[in-house]
């Protein structure tokens, strides 16, 4: 069984959002990056699990520069075979996509594993497209993945509740909570990720479909207004006359 | 030369979400002076079909042979659409199925997109720039579309929709598609009784101040009341003391209700990004200094297990008297 599991590089959880260049670039300064914690923590840790019990290879997937080695050497750490970085600026999904679909073609990957989205542009949109680019089916927002042979099971995400897929591989699945459990890497993982192999491949000719023109803020809250707790009569007035909620 | 809307459609039912990308779509419709035609599938009622009109669809086209959410087949018959109308833009909701058909069209076509549209797009002649969230709702951006075909998915509960009393022409649409090869073995819905929480406008959640899952009776109680969703905090799914998918945050799922009730929620900022796009928050703390409440419209500074039953109390009464 081969596996492939898109890793993206995300700002830590807590980070204080700004931009620079007129709004048009995130600052990057004095922020700590991560692996998307969806990436890390359902499609990284679920491929490793299905490869200890099936057997076969995980191979982690990254589009960046140099500055993306960090977090594709903690996926390692992780538990992951070897990595591929391309070697280019991730302009947009599509341009991702396209990068992990031409890399991944000629491959015979029996599964691509990706987070559901990535913490900072939200867009699920790398799965679908790199689904679409290979002509295989896409799940999304997987919470359960069981294998039988070479049919998967898996539970996602639809309108108003949770559908059980069958299907055969090899497919792209994109990862939610539920999937698996975060890992906390070891001493020896993080000793062996130092020699294990991380492939630099050059971008193949692809367009980005999209740019940001402008990053924006939301607007400040004003203050909050406070209640008495013995009073809720006037919370639910507030509610209706000012607020228009209910 | 047609705006395409597409409608997902679950048991014969146009979905919630629909009208509203519907509506998005006539109004961008109405700017490159053209129509909307709305694509659907399954066993819709022609009666509802000609409904759709009232958002602003001229024709709907329907797919009889499609029963299933199947992504390939539908992929194939977006895209056929897409040719058949010679659609110039195409919207979706940013859905569980608008994320999965999105995409793939985008793929197919080599039309950018940009996901989870929270405003009307500005369009000045082929160039369109549109906004969406990002940085899990801690910031905005705004898009270029560079392609000539632009695909849109639109956040739902973004825009307001008005009705007007127009009624669509329906057609069969069949064309060849390839055939799907994932098969659909259950739909579980979840929770049965209660009001799915990503569609829901009004919504109460708890924390760890509640102490422990027996004691959120008085959650259900106030939702029941005000005819809200229950959600909860990450720490409260992670401890199973709630199921997974009511955990709201940027690691859970983002809402964007009306209202937004938090008690016994401290306001991390994990939790806020996936509220924040909330209309009104409420929050009920015992802790007065408790983040949240400076992301708060209401604060209430007192003992859950005290407030709830009261606000529970109030909104009975209040809806006794309207």
């Amino acid at each position: 069984m081969k596996i492939l599991v898109g890793i993206s590089k995300a700002p830590d959880t807590t980070t204080k959002i700004s931009f620079t260049d007129n709004n048009t670039k995130f600052n990057e300064d004095k922020v700590q990056f991560i692996v998307n914690p969806y990436d890390e923590w359902y499609a990284l840790v679920r491929g490793l699990e299905l490869k200890e019990k099936n057997g076969g290879s995980v191979t982690t997937i990254t589009v960046g520069g140099a500055d993306h080695d960090p977090i594709i050497r903690k996926a390692l750490a992780i538990g992951a075979d070897d990595a591929v970085r391309i070697n280019a600026e991730p302009t947009d999904a599509y341009f991702v996509a396209k990068q992990i679909s031409d890399y991944a073609k000629d491959q015979g990957y029996d599964l691509i594993l990706l987070g559901k989205e990535t913490i900072n542009y939200n867009g699920s949109q790398v799965g679908g497209m790199v689904a679409e680019m290979l002509d295989m089916p896409y799940v999304s927002i997987a919470s359960k993945l069981e294998l039988e042979g070479t049919t998967a099971t898996i539970e996602r995400d639809a309108q108003g509740g949770i559908e059980v897929l069958e299907g055969e591989l090899p497919m792209v699945i994109s990862c939610a909570k539920g999937m698996a459990e975060q890992r906390i890497p070891n001493m020896r993982g993080i000793m062996a990720a130092r020699t294990k192999p991380l492939n630099v491949v050059e971008p193949t000719d692809s367009p980005a479909l999209t740019e940001v023109v402008e990053f924006s803020l939301p607007a400040e809250k004003g203050d909050v207004k406070l209640i008495d707790p013995e009073n809720m009569d006037e919370l639910v007035k507030l509610l209706h006359n000012e607020a228009k909620v209910i | 030369m047609s705006v395409l809307v597409f409608a997902d459609a679950r048991g014969g039912e146009i979905t919630k979400a629909a009208p509203e990308a519907i509506y998005y779509g006539k109004q961008i419709a109405d700017k490159i002076s053209s129509t909307v035609t709305v694509l659907t599938y399954g066993d819709v009622s022609n009666d509802q079909l000609e409904k759709l009109g009232r958002y602003g669809a001229s024709k709907v086209l329907i797919n009889k042979a499609i029963k299933e959410d199947n992504d390939q087949s539908l992929s194939a018959l977006v895209a056929e659409a897409v040719k058949a109308e010679g659609a110039k833009v195409i919207v979706f909701s940013f859905d569980p199925t608008g994320k999965i058909l999105a995409p793939r069209l985008s793929a197919k076509i080599g039309a950018g997109l940009v996901a989870g549209a929270t405003a009307l797009p500005e369009m000045d002649g082929d160039s369109m720039t549109v906004s969406n969230n990002v940085f899990s709702g801690k910031a905005f951006a705004k898009y270029r579309i560079k392609t000539d075909v632009k695909i849109l998915s639109l956040l739902p509960n973004s825009i307001q929709v008005s009705e007007s009393d127009g009624s669509a022409t329906v057609e069969e649409f069949s064309p060849s598609l390839p055939e799907g090869k994932l098969k659909v073995k259950e739909m579980r819905t979840l929770g049965g009784e209660g009001i799915p929480l990503p569609e829901a406008e009004l919504v109460v959640s708890a924390g760890r101040g509640l102490k422990g899952p027996e004691n959120w009776a008085i959650v259900e109680e106030l939702a029941g009341a005000l005819g809200a969703a229950t959600a909860c905090s990450r720490p409260v799914s992670d401890m199973d003391w709630r199921p997974h998918h009511e955990h709201v945050g940027q690691t859970g799922i983002a809402i964007r209700p009306n209202l937004y009730i938090a008690a016994g929620i401290s306001g991390a900022i994990q939790h806020l990004a996936g509220v924040n796009g909330s209309k009104t928050i409420v929050v009920i703390n015992t802790d007065s200094e408790a983040p949240f409440f400076k992301a708060a419209d209401y604060g209430v500074v007192g003992d859950a297990f005290e407030v709830l039953p009261r606000l529970t109390e109030a909104v009975k009464k209040f809806k006794a008297s309207n």
